[in-house]
């Protein structure tokens, strides 16, 4: 198949273009989609091809567009709804905790909410507190909802089709500070199942799980190893809910070491689950208690010389790989 | 009262409001006997709002509901004994036990579930108008709250949304005057209907103890929703005449036994109905009481079948986390 590379951000585009054409049930919502095309220009063009019916800009009302999706959704629309900066989940928790994430459940199986809240994740972008933050693990707490957090272009399209076309509540974390990475996509048409972790790299003295932005920093991390002969494999999980398991603790058993990498706060993180689940499922295999670096738990600073040091980097990682690896 | 409406409609809000009466005193020696899990909130006194509302509506146009929802899914046509049964828990129930008194949902009914956040159905509401407008299939959504919604902010920022986007949605604002506990005169300032007017919505207010006159208002409102002329907010007045909750037995602290006597002596909306129909010679007591007995017997029916149903599988405890 033709491959050609593609920018994160043309990525996502391409993704939500085609299930467009595909399915005129789909619609997006949110503030400055249409002309403006997101303040990222992720949604640019979109607007031009589909129109004012389909790419709809709404007030700064967060809970009530979130909610109006949740609706449409219940009665035979497919919306993807905007949520800017992922810091505005905290308005809009309701709608996607309480309402979206349990009308399957509570209606006994009748009603179903197939919609997306695509939304942003990533520190290191100078945007302090209310705009750094990346909190997948609010979301990956409730069930009911699925919740995808890409790493490169390939994923980001593939996943997002897959999100679209799912039945359920979908959350889509997009990393600010990856919109300009490239990477291959094929022109043909693909998607991506949920639950399904991707070996980003092979590797047998370490496993390193590691998600969105944390998996260019992990593969970092592994080139830097393989200069003192340590053989890192790099596991993406590409879903944190639904979460494959079976991938996290097979790399594990096979290296009997692992440090788990996310971006979202270390404490009660997505970092704690899978390492509870690599000692539960790998336990007899390990050579050391599994590792875990998340964000600083404190709120992203603002200057510089302090936000950096909120987020793993691969000389950090390369440092707890050493350690772990005893070298 | 209005003179327009033909005697069979009369006869038929009638016998809705008498089934959901009747539904809810059974509810409430249900909870009493401990023989209902969870909480109900009973809608008693206020079953002219949901008659007059619904029969202005068809049967696939929506609905969203509230926590003291039983009176809304009844008169958009949901069954008393599956009612019942989801109350009780059972796997007859409208969701198979898994919703409960504060989330029965019925999507053949156009019921698109009732709501334990205050207010949090009116996004959905609201959503669903706009899916509707977009298919361009004709429905309107209806979405009913009480005042203490008014006070929610999601209720602003969908109502914005839908006067500029002219959604076939109505705003039905079910004025009971307390908010759980606390009489609106102390948490709810200006008048309620002001704030939808500050949208430029159309906005009425109804004696909501009389489902004619809510009936003939939301039948207005529904038509110009179907013509595109964009969404409304109905305020009705009414009461509630038990507490809260079953459980909120001791009421003196915020509300008069004088106010509730007076409210179900002069301002029942069966009686005013049943005196209109009776003095105006359309019909007789013994019709009245007919349809009575009829709802009764049904509400009996209906509860010894939930009581007879069995309980759902335990298996079934993580089935339909997603779709």
């Amino acid at each position: 198949m033709p491959d050609r590379e593609l920018t994160f951000a043309e990525a996502i585009r391409e993704a939500l273009a085609e299930e467009m054409r595909r399915d005129p049930r789909v619609f997006i919502l949110g503030e400055d989609v249409a002309e403006a095309g997101t303040p990222f220009k992720v949604l640019s063009g979109l607007f031009e091809e589909f129109g004012k019916d389909r790419v709809i800009d709404t007030p700064i009302s967060e809970p009530g567009f979130s909610g109006i999706g949740v609706g449409a959704a219940m009665t035979g629309m497919r919306p993807v709804v905007d949520i800017m900066f992922g810091d505005f989940l905290g308005l809009v928790m309701d709608q996607v905790a309480n309402q979206a994430a349990k009308v399957h459940y509570m209606s006994g199986g009748k009603l179903r909410v197939p919609m997306v809240f695509r939304t942003t994740m990533g520190a290191t972008r100078r945007s302090a507190a209310q705009h750094s933050q990346s909190l997948h693990a609010w979301v990956s707490h409730i069930p009911g909802l699925k919740v995808a957090i890409p790493s490169t272009p390939y994923d980001a399209k593939g996943l997002m089709k897959t999100a679209i076309r799912d039945e359920n509540p979908v959350v889509f974390f997009e990393d600010k500070m990856m919109y300009k990475l490239k990477g291959i996509v094929p022109t043909d048409e693909y998607t991506i199942p949920f639950g399904v972790a991707d070996i980003k790299r092979a590797g047998d003295d370490i496993t390193l799980v590691a998600t969105s932005s944390m998996v260019q920093v992990a593969l970092g991390a592994a080139e830097m190893l393989k200069e003192i002969g340590i053989r890192a494999e790099v596991i993406d999980p590409r879903t944190t809910l639904p979460l494959d398991k079976h991938t996290l603790v097979e790399s594990a058993k096979k290296t009997s070491r692992a440090i788990v990498i996310d971006e979202g706060y270390e404490q009660y993180g997505v970092t704690a689950e899978i390492a509870s689940v690599i000692a539960d499922g790998a336990f007899y295999y390990l050579d050391a208690p599994v590792k875990r670096m998340g964000a600083l738990d404190v709120p992203v600073p603002f200057s510089p010389v302090l936000e950096d040091l909120t987020v793993p980097t691969e000389q950090s990682v390369f440092e707890m790989a050493k350690m772990l690896c005893g070298k | 009262m209005t003179d327009h409406i033909d005697l069979e409609q009369s006869l038929h809000m009638y016998q809705q409001m008498a089934k959901i009466r009747a539904f809810e005193e059974q509810v409430n020696e249900l909870y009493k006997g401990a023989k209902m899990p969870g909480l109900a909130h009973l809608y008693t006194g206020e079953e002219a709002v949901a008659v007059g509302v619904c029969e202005a509506l068809q049967r696939d146009d929506y609905i969203t509901s509230t926590h003291r929802g039983h009176g809304h899914c009844l008169a958009k046509g949901a069954r008393v004994d599956r009612m019942f049964a989801e109350l009780l828990g059972k796997e007859a129930g409208y969701c198979r036990g898994k919703g409960g008194s504060m989330h029965i949902a019925d999507p053949d009914s156009g019921n698109l579930g009732a709501n334990a956040i205050v207010g949090g159905s009116a996004g959905i509401a609201t959503g669903a108008a706009m899916s509707a407008k977009m298919r361009g299939s004709g429905q309107v959504a209806v979405c009913f709250f009480g005042d203490g919604a008014m006070n929610q902010g999601l209720l602003y920022e969908v109502m914005n949304m839908a006067q500029l986007w002219k959604l076939p949605v109505i705003y039905v604002c079910e004025n009971n005057l307390y908010n759980e506990y606390t009489h609106n005169n102390e948490t709810t300032a200006g008048e309620l209907s002001a704030r939808a007017r500050a949208f430029g919505m159309c906005a009425e207010i109804v004696d909501g103890q009389d489902v004619h006159a809510v009936y003939v208002a939301m039948q207005r409102l529904v038509e110009r929703a179907r013509r595109g002329q964009g969404p409304a907010f109905l305020q009705c007045d009414t009461y509630r005449y038990y507490g809260h909750h079953v459980g909120d037995i001791n009421r003196a602290y915020y509300r008069s036994k004088e106010e509730e006597l007076e409210w179900r002596t002069n301002r029942d909306p069966l009686k005013i109905l049943g005196n209109w129909l009776i003095g105006n010679s359309l019909t007789d007591q013994s019709v009245l009481e007919r349809i009575e007995a009829d709802v009764n017997a049904e509400v009996e029916s209906g509860v010894a079948f939930a009581l007879d149903a069995p309980y759902p599988d335990v298996s079934e405890v993580d089935e339909d986390v997603y779709a």
